[in-house]
């Protein structure tokens, strides 16, 4: 090895600030209209929660128990590649989940980006997006409103889908014997979400 | 919001592009055109790939075509700042630039990598600053094992007939 390649292999290069990229990057994306997807977590007493938000709205609210990696996946095949984590993105969000979860925010004002949702369930769910805080609904009452009166468990397997939990609160849907059903983010979070609105059901 | 995305093609998500492969770019671009212009390298590099990405006809190698990016990135800036050498040369007159950071590697023969044509800088920063075999440098390159060879020994020339002077 002569000298002169011992002297090319031995470069001192400073550390790289990945901060410093991303947050310049996220920006520049955006001005650019390059950043179809952001994604940022943020904490809630349900656990860390990861929010999807497009120009549009409000994508994709994740739990804790989800693979991030697959749901990444899913939105940069079903949506778009062009996904960064840019936190700036989801202030409004994060602003409007922490009034929830205070109480000091009883509806949501966030627009909804439905890319995520198709045929019946996007009936399904827009129904459920007006069922107001406090107040809760049976799988068949949604379903009927939806346009379906006899397809309750339909309606189930829609909410169960849910992208948008919380914020589409499908965790106000209970069975019309008041049992509680099912929920997508486990049972311990539905009757959170309830008890934190005052309407869980009093045997639960 | 323009939906573009190909059925066929499975892209991943960019920025897992972003963390698999940022360190190892701020890392070639350093060595190719020095700290003060490698940060700004790797967003233009990260956004030029950003706004081709959902047109990629296939996912088979992105680092490449991530290396194809920077390296034309690094070129823009090695000629920007040729083109404005002599304004910094005032500059530095003036006191100017005597505050910036300074840059690493900045010596005389860093200095000469960065004014090399564009494929033996880059083939040169590969084969020793990453320490690759030839024909992973030709693979970063996109281009054969002989071509990457070709490409190391003939900036290697020019690098000795630089430093020699």
């Amino acid at each position: 090895m002569t000298d002169l390649e011992g002297q090319l292999r031995n470069p001192l290069i400073p550390a790289y600030d990945p901060q410093a990229l991303t947050a310049g990057l996220a920006e520049r994306a955006e001005a650019s209209r390059l950043l179809d997807v952001a994604y940022a977590e943020l904490d809630s007493p349900i656990g860390e929660l990861i929010v999807f938000v497009t120009p549009r709205g409000l994508l994709r609210v994740k739990y804790a128990d989800e693979p991030i990696e697959s749901v990444l996946a899913d939105v940069a095949t079903r949506v778009s590649p062009r996904i960064l984590r840019a936190p700036s993105r989801t202030d409004a969000v994060r602003r409007e989940l922490d009034g929830y979860f205070s109480l000091r925010r009883r509806r949501f004002d966030l627009p909804i980006d439905w890319s995520l949702v198709r045929g019946f369930a996007g009936g399904v769910l827009r129904q459920t997006a007006r069922i107001p805080f406090g107040d809760v609904r049976s799988y068949g009452q949604v379903a009927a409103e939806a346009g379906s009166p006899r397809a309750a468990r339909a309606a189930g397997n829609a909410l169960g889908s849910n992208p948008i939990p919380i914020v589409v609160p499908c965790h106000r849907v209970l069975h019309a014997n008041g049992s509680l059903g099912g929920y997508s983010g486990g049972l311990d979070r539905k009757r959170y979400l309830l008890a934190l609105e005052g309407s869980l059901p009093k045997r639960d | 919001m323009p939906r573009t995305v190909s059925p066929t093609v499975h892209l991943p998500p960019f920025q897992r592009l972003v963390d698999d492969h940022a360190a190892e770019l701020h890392r070639f671009l350093v060595a190719s055109v020095g700290s003060i212009d490698a940060q700004d390298c790797l967003q233009e590099t990260f956004l030029s790939a950003l706004r081709a990405y959902p047109r990629l006809r296939h996912a088979g190698n992105l680092r490449a075509w991530l290396y194809t990016i920077a390296q034309r990135k690094a070129t823009d800036a090695v000629r920007s700042r040729i083109r404005h050498r002599a304004g910094d040369i005032e500059a530095v007159a003036e006191g100017r630039l005597a505050g910036e950071p300074h840059p690493v590697p900045d010596d005389g023969l860093w200095r000469s990598v960065r004014e090399l044509p564009a494929k033996q800088r880059a083939a040169v920063v590969h084969r020793y600053v990453f320490d690759l075999a030839y024909r992973e440098v030709g693979e970063r390159m996109g281009i054969s094992e002989e071509a990457a060879r070709q490409n190391v020994n003939a900036g290697l020339r020019r690098l000795r007939m630089e430093v020699d002077r």
